[in-house]
């Protein structure tokens, strides 16, 4: 065992001999060096949320056509330091009427619902916190607490805008919890397990983005919704309701919620790597080539991984910046009218169709998959189109309806 | 005492020490952040036990959908979150005994399971409890029954819902 091959079991095999050296019991040796693996996985994942500030300004700017930050260091790299120092040296304002210890409680919240799922993220084969075998349940989970940190924020505040923010964001959360979790049986169902490290693994033959597009592309509309990022953003619709649930928080505790947001939207590009395209494993079929074998040593691999999670984070934001907030009764209704049933029937054709296919020779399976995503990708287009069709035809009747949609317009 | 054994004490006085706050705290949103907490003890509880399915569970369903639902209820119906009237009944003692006799008797009968002091056995290592789990609740000689029969009951629950939810057309 090497330090190339397994880096965080050297690392730790090296420690407790150092603490035992120092005649420490086994058991506090053991506690220790869960104290320091926690705090290690933090520090990097704050550390590569103070790089995400940067990346996200930058991007927006090529979408809008800009140059971005560019005045501090070079390419402007210094600049969410500069960004931090400011929010650290802020006022802090707690609210006159603000319900003081959940208000304080809640961008730390906010921020560890969050973190805790880095907990499960294998950033390399040698290299995770803890490979939990209910995995994607924890994601949930994990989201549930999110969704409490911003119950709490906007209340607390004692703020009509961030308490409006927060039932927006709270009915926006509930309701796409349901088409994720519904989508998150389809890559167990492909391997076998809820495990995030079971799923990279099963995934060495093929990836799930190619035997389930419809259930990636499902996973990817509910996690910006989950993240409350356009066009799901009505919780901070700073148009109508100037920040929603943040609004009253200044400084550092404002830092908590944007750090927060910014780490969500990476994790979940995270998962998206994992759980559709192989995570740290694969890269297009190359790590097998015997020439590419340095793509399986555990810090190539970590890259692999940040590099296809930035490319999911990249799709978040590409789609954040061009696409237009949605009302609130259109989001529902898209959620539950569309995004629900359809993601049943994708998880009934997956349940289905692997245990009939997986007979046939592993080409026919992944075409049976693919062409049967496809097949229902097409109906489920005709369906709309026939709809919208249906809908236009009525508008253009002149009657009651007509006219009362144009008045709510 | 072991690690395990200070991390159990500790999770058991946050449960208790939040139950209480629950059913005293005159602050009705304060009362279901109480809830909260003791259902994350609860949690806790399961996790050290090794029933990560529970634990993950106990998260999502209790704090993810019920105590949420509490307090959107709460904040939606009342106008006034405060609780001014008295806490407690005249007569509040019965209640305490009768809670104090059941706890008697519940600590009585569970010392009373031969094996209580017995140190449980590691789980088998390579054991999914999860697929475990999957397979008890389909299998014929275990529970697939009460399964199905819970899910015929939620299944009513949802209709009945949907049909008390709908505005009548007429």
């Amino acid at each position: 065992m090497t330090f190339w091959n397994n880096p965080i079991n050297f690392i730790s095999t090296w420690l407790t001999g150092v603490l035992t050296g120092w005649r420490l019991p086994a058991a506090l040796s053991t506690i220790l060096l869960y104290v320091v693996g926690i705090t290690v996985l933090i520090i990097f994942a704050m550390t590569l949320d103070i790089g995400l500030v940067w990346i996200e300004r930058k991007v927006v700017a090529r979408f809008q056509d800009r140059l971005g930050p560019n005045r501090i260091g070079p390419f402007g790299l210094i600049q969410p330091v500069a960004d931090i120092i400011k929010m650290v040296i802020k006022e802090d304002i707690t609210p006159d009427g603000a319900d003081k210890i959940i208000y304080n409680i809640a961008p730390v919240l906010a921020a560890t619902s969050v973190i805790v799922l880095w907990a499960i993220l294998p950033l390399a084969s040698t290299i995770y916190g803890v490979d939990l075998n209910v995995g994607l349940l924890y994601i949930v989970a994990a989201g549930a607490l999110g969704t409490l940190a911003i119950i709490m924020a906007g209340w607390s505040s004692n703020n009509k805008y961030a308490l409006l923010g927060a039932f927006r964001m709270v009915s926006n959360m509930i309701s796409y919890e349901i088409p994720m979790v519904i989508i998150l049986l389809v890559p167990t169902i492909l391997a076998n397990t809820m495990s995030v490290r079971g799923i990279t693994q099963a995934q060495t033959g093929m990836w799930f983005a190619i035997l389930s597009p419809l259930a990636l592309l499902i996973f990817l509309i509910s996690a910006i919704a989950e993240l409350g990022r356009s066009p799901f953003d009505l919780n901070e619709a700073e148009s109508e309701i100037v920040a929603g649930f943040h609004i009253e928080y200044t400084g550092m505790k404002f830092g908590w919620f944007y750090a927060g947001e910014l780490l969500h939207a990476f994790t979940f590009g995270g998962f998206m790597a994992i759980l559709f395209f192989g995570g740290y494993g694969g890269f297009f079929g190359l790590e097998k080539l015997a020439f590419f074998s340095w793509l399986n040593i555990p810090f190539v691999q970590a890259l692999v991984f940040i590099a296809k999670a930035m490319f999911g984070y990249w799709v978040i934001m590409w789609i954040k910046y061009s696409v237009p907030r949605i009302r609130i009764d259109h989001m529902l209704a898209f959620n539950w009218k569309f995004l629900v049933p359809l993601s049943l029937v994708v998880l009934v054709n997956t349940a289905v169709l692997n245990k009939v296919l997986i007979f046939l020779p592993s080409w026919l399976y992944v075409l049976g998959m693919f062409g049967s995503n496809l097949v229902i990708g097409f109906v489920t287009v005709e369906i709309l189109r026939a709809y919208g069709r249906k809908q236009r035809k009525a508008e253009q009747k002149p009657g009651p309806q007509t006219q009362t949609q144009e008045q709510a317009l | 005492m072991t690690a395990e054994q200070i991390i159990f004490l500790l999770t058991g006085a946050l449960v208790l020490g939040s139950a209480i706050m629950v059913v005293t705290v005159r602050n009705l949103l304060h009362a279901a952040l109480w809830l909260v907490a003791s259902l994350f003890g609860v949690a806790v509880l399961y996790a050290i036990l090794q029933a990560n399915f529970l634990a993950v569970v106990q998260v999502v369903v209790y704090i993810g959908a019920i105590a949420i639902l509490f307090i959107f209820a709460v904040m939606l119906t009342r106008r006034e979150l405060m609780e001014k009237g008295r806490q407690t009944r005249p007569n509040w003692w019965i209640p305490a005994l009768l809670g104090l006799l059941l706890l008697t008797g519940l600590v009585l009968l569970i010392l009373n399971i031969p094996g209580i002091n017995r140190t449980a056995a590691a789980l088998p290592v390579g054991l999914d409890t999860v697929q475990a789990l999957g397979t008890a609740l389909v299998s014929p000689d275990a529970y697939v029954l009460p399964f199905e029969v819970a899910s015929v009951l939620m299944l009513a629950a949802l209709v009945g819902a949907v049909y008390v939810a709908t505005v009548d057309k007429k």
